[in-house]
């Protein structure tokens, strides 16, 4: 089932992800704890109110793919909630069942879109998975090792998910995966992970930096933009990077595109490691001159909705805390900035082709971002959009929730399939890496995954190229 | 009024391999009964502000036939029930009694037939209320309540609590779309009450008696619904005034004039300028009451009666009279309504949804005696609701941990209940009683009434096992 790219050593670091990446810190915390229980680090440090905002309502409960499951409060938003809000007032543990309720959630964020009162989930959910690690309810020798390779080394440096990604591709440039596969050797994996083998995305040759200069610059200025490169991304779609450096560059953007950036610490906060996503933020923070440029363009959905977040992260980090706040003003994503700067519509003939959109979580319940992309699909000669039903719905991707739920991300990608494969549609737009490899990995051959701005940079393409043949 | 969490007592849990669990786990199966803390918890609550209380397990039963059996079992034991649908309820309806168990009945959400001869469907009760219009619409058909929660909402719930909606004035309540119902009595017992006949006076209508129930009576598994031709046209105005009163003329001239909307909401000042300030959606400054109206029906007809109440709305000085052009501006003139409990939601952290309805004439005098309520007690209180049927959902933006304020919020709440009967109205409009107005009632009820109320439910469940001490208190 997998389908989420990542290195063979992340899959299985979220099977078994676990705490040891940090260690029950012995050091009092540092800051004032506003309310409930004294023993709690991560969800003491939230205002109370963010669990109080939730009033019960149930509006959420159709929206959530684990209630629409199970049928079960406890696997719903305001179930989980209810559970933190238990813990707040400490009328329960943070136990392991509670652990195990909060990795069934995908953190979607379908929630959010739901919800009438506002409550901010994405919050809520960082925070207990956070303190779920810190008290290591779910703790296992092999989680934690898994959680330290891959959040706290793999994902941590730069240099090594280069590393990591060079191998897997001369893995599978070589011809050492068939050979694997054929040895038989896969079998000394645990089954979850030999299952999800034959799914491991295929890396690219090149990194996003080998595609892109540090500064590229187009006839005119109108616009500087810092080009946030990914890490997943970086390694299994530079394409998609290179691809939004010319889009930028045909609408008067000037690129400057940092070299190792590394990852920006989504996937640590989104699996309850707050203390490297912070670290993460601030290095990559100070890979850009924020003060020189006009926005920070993400083409990864799932990083968008954490890198808009950086205040809250940051809050208490006197150094940075400023900082944070002109980040969090100047992030965007591609599709969201196309819009905002007016993007240029491509001209030219294209054969009569039907797209439809698949909304990544992350971009429509996370940063509210339906309406642009689909302004950049229309605006594609020969491409007509037919709207996929359930199109906000999660193909069960949700970071590395493939490899940690197997089962529950099948059904979803499933039920995902579905829909695309009755809109007839031959090719499906979706702007996020994991979807990309979620969706792809269900359709098979019947029908391409694109990224919109992919798209978008094949039809200015196919425009010069008429243009030239014309000329 | 009970509005401080009740803190559980897990001495009351079921410990593993405890005989009752097991006779539990054997009637429904052992993945359908819920014992861990993580569990109960969950199920603690209803869509009520500041209520909660734990189960000692929740049962979920996946046929009728089982909930009899869980129901013969409880009573054997005198083992209290509550049943409960999605949890939506806005009156504590569904809240866990002490030492009982919750019975939930989502499992149970099979449409098992559309009668389009007769206009009917049979649904068991755990089905969604928005899933059943959804099965009627490929007929032609449809079924008009529409309560806010509906697409979570269970028919189940929608019955016990005779649930309304926003189409309360043309199209009535849930009760007048119960045509059958299928009940679990107190022993155990299964009644089926009513039939699919238009026409039926054969004994008492003992179906009416559970309809809005509150499941104190019984525990409904079936129910036979009436469904009514799709409306073929639907039109959407939205007018906002300076003064409530000049609302209020508007929409006594309307009906008047014998045009009965499907939809008739409005919205007051406070609540007008919230939804601007969450949603943007161009409401003028300074509107003190604004309208959404909608008719539907026969297209010649609703176009005809669209252009009179945008006319009754201006003889009347509206300060805007906007009519949709096609569905999408429709949609975008509703948002203004439907996000004024949003709106409202984020401003505090609790949010308390009142429900009291007078008759439709007292409307602008109950709207104004909750400003100076809200003002007399320094509350911040914004009202909104059903024009059409008198329904008011004055709704207090507050704290639960501020006990300071949460005294001047009962002073509000009992002020306003008073004002409400003195109008003729009623407590409760479309939530029910529950735990929530469960102190009020006493006040709308003359004695007889009252102690009726008492002696039926002594009559059908003597032992007071299904959903003790909701709506009254036994004082056996």
């Amino acid at each position: 089932m997998s389908q989420e790219k990542i290195s063979e050593d992340q899959r299985r670091s979220a099977v078994s992800s676990g705490p040891s990446a940090v260690p029950p810190d012995p050091s009092p915390p540092q800051h004032q704890e506003p309310t409930g229980n004294r023993r709690l680090r991560h969800m003491g440090d939230l205002d109370y109110s963010v669990v109080q905002q939730c009033m019960h309502c149930g509006m959420c409960l159709p929206s959530c793919p684990t209630y629409l499951e199970t049928r079960e409060e406890r696997n719903s938003p305001r179930g989980r909630i209810a559970l933190m809000r238990a813990i707040a007032d400490e009328e329960l543990d943070v136990t392991k069942e509670f652990g195990e309720e909060m990795y069934y959630c995908l953190g979607c964020l379908a929630c959010t879109t739901a919800c009438p009162a506002g409550v901010d989930y994405p919050k809520l959910f960082e925070h207990a998975r956070a303190e779920i690690e810190h008290q290591g309810v779910l703790f296992t020798p092999e989680r934690a090792f898994w959680r330290w390779l891959t959040l706290r080394q793999i994902f941590a440096k730069p240099w090594m998910l280069h590393a990591v990604g060079r191998l897997l591709w001369l893995y599978q440039a070589s011809g050492m995966c068939a050979l694997v596969r054929k040895s038989g050797l896969l079998r000394l994996l645990p089954a979850n992970l030999r299952n999800l083998e034959p799914s491991t995305p295929v890396v690219r040759r090149h990194f996003s930096t080998e595609l892109i200069a540090e500064v590229e610059r187009p006839e005119t200025t109108k616009h500087r933009v810092g080009m946030l490169t990914g890490c997943v991304q970086d390694l299994v779609f530079s394409d998609v990077n290179r691809d939004t450096v010319e889009v930028l560059l045909a609408n008067g953007c000037e690129v400057i595109t940092p070299r190792a950036q590394g990852c920006c610490g989504s996937l640590h906060a989104h699996n309850g490691d707050l203390e490297q996503a912070e670290i993460q933020a601030r290095r990559i923070i100070d890979r850009f001159d924020l003060d020189s440029i006009d926005a920070i363009i993400t083409n990864a959905a799932g990083c968008g909705s954490h890198l808009k977040h950086f205040t809250h992260l940051l809050r208490n980090d006197p150094d940075y805390r400023d900082k944070a706040v002109l980040w969090d003003e100047k992030v965007r994503d591609i599709s969201e900035w196309l819009v905002e700067v007016g993007f240029r519509k491509p001209t030219g003939d294209a054969p009569a082709q039907k797209v439809t959109y698949h909304e990544a979580c992350h971009l429509c319940h996370g940063q509210g971002i339906s309406r642009q992309p689909r302004e950049v699909l229309n605006a594609i000669p020969g491409l007509e959009l037919v709207e996929l039903e359930n199109a906000t719905h999660c193909c069960g991707s949700a970071g590395v929730y493939n490899i940690t739920q197997p089962e529950q991300a099948a059904k979803l990608q499933e039920e995902k399939v579905a829909c695309i494969q009755r809109t007839g549609a031959s090719l499906v737009a979706t702007a996020n890496p994991g979807c990309h490899l979620q969706v792809q990995n269900g359709l098979g051959d019947t029908a391409v995954v694109k990224h919109p701005v992919t798209l978008l940079a094949e039809a200015y393409r196919a425009e010069k190229n008429q243009e030239e043949g014309g000329a | 009024m009970k509005r401080s969490p009740t803190p559980s007592n897990p001495s009351a849990h079921f410990t593993e391999g405890s005989p009752i669990l097991l006779r539990l786990e054997k009637i429904v199966g052992e993945n359908n009964v819920l014992t861990r803390r993580e569990d109960l918890i969950p199920y603690g609550f209803d869509g009520t502000a500041a209520l909660k209380k734990e189960a000692i397990c929740v049962v979920l039963p996946r046929s009728s036939e089982a909930v009899a059996e869980v129901m013969r079992f409880a009573h054997a034991e005198k083992i209290p029930v509550v049943t409960r649908g999605s949890g939506t309820g806005l009156s504590g309806g569904s809240v866990p009694v002490e030492g009982g168990i919750v019975l939930c009945l989502v499992h149970l959400n099979h449409i098992l037939e559309v009668d389009p001869a007769n206009l009917t469907m049979l649904c068991e009760s755990g089905v969604i209320t928005k899933a059943v219009d959804d099965a009627a619409t490929p007929f032609g058909l449809f079924y008009p309540p529409d309560p806010g929660s509906m697409k979570i909402s269970t028919i189940g719930g929608n019955v016990a609590n005779n649930s309304g909606g926003l189409r309360g004035l043309k199209y009535g309540v849930t009760r007048d779309y119960v045509m059958g119902l299928e009940v679990v009595l107190p022993s155990g017992e299964v009644a089926w009450l009513g039939s699919k006949c238009v026409k039926d006076v054969a004994g008492y209508s003992m179906k009416d008696l559970f309809v809005g129930s509150e499941g104190t009576l019984g525990i409904i598994t079936k129910v036979l619904l009436k469904l009514v031709p799709r409306p073929k046209a639907r039109r959407t105005l939205l007018a906002s005034f300076d003064t409530m009163e000049s609302a209020a003329r508007t929409v006594s001239q309307i009906i008047e004039k014998q045009i009965i909307p499907c939809t008739l909401e409005f919205l007051d000042r406070k609540t007008c300028a919230s939804v601007e300030a969450y949603a943007k959606v161009g409401l003028p400054t300074g509107a003190a009451a604004v309208v959404l109206m909608e008719t539907d029906g026969h297209p010649a007809v609703v176009e005809e009666e669209v252009e009179a109440m945008a006319e009754i709305a201006r003889e009347n000085g509206a300060i805007s009279v906007e009519q949709a052009t096609d569905e999408a501006h429709a949609t975008r003139l509703a948002t203004a309504r439907r996000s004024a409990f949003s709106a409202l939601a984020r401003i505090r952290p609790t949010t308390i949804l009142e429900d009291v309805t007078v008759p439709r004439s007292r409307l602008a005098e109950i709207v104004s005696h909750v400003e100076e309520v809200a003002a007399r007690h320094s509350l911040e209180i914004a009202t909104f609701g059903h024009f059409g049927d008198g329904n008011v959902h004055p709704t207090i933006l507050t704290d639960e941990t501020d006990h300071e304020e949460m005294e001047r919020v009962e002073l509000a709440l009992s002020e306003i209940v008073d004002k409400t009967i003195a109008l003729g109205g009623t407590i409760t409009g479309e939530h029910g009683v529950g735990l929530a107005k469960k102190p009020f009632l006493p006040r709308q009820f003359d004695e007889a009434s009252y102690s009726l109320l008492k002696e039926v439910k002594l009559t059908l469940d003597p032992h007071g096992l299904l959903n003790p001490g909701k709506i009254f208190d036994l004082d056996r």
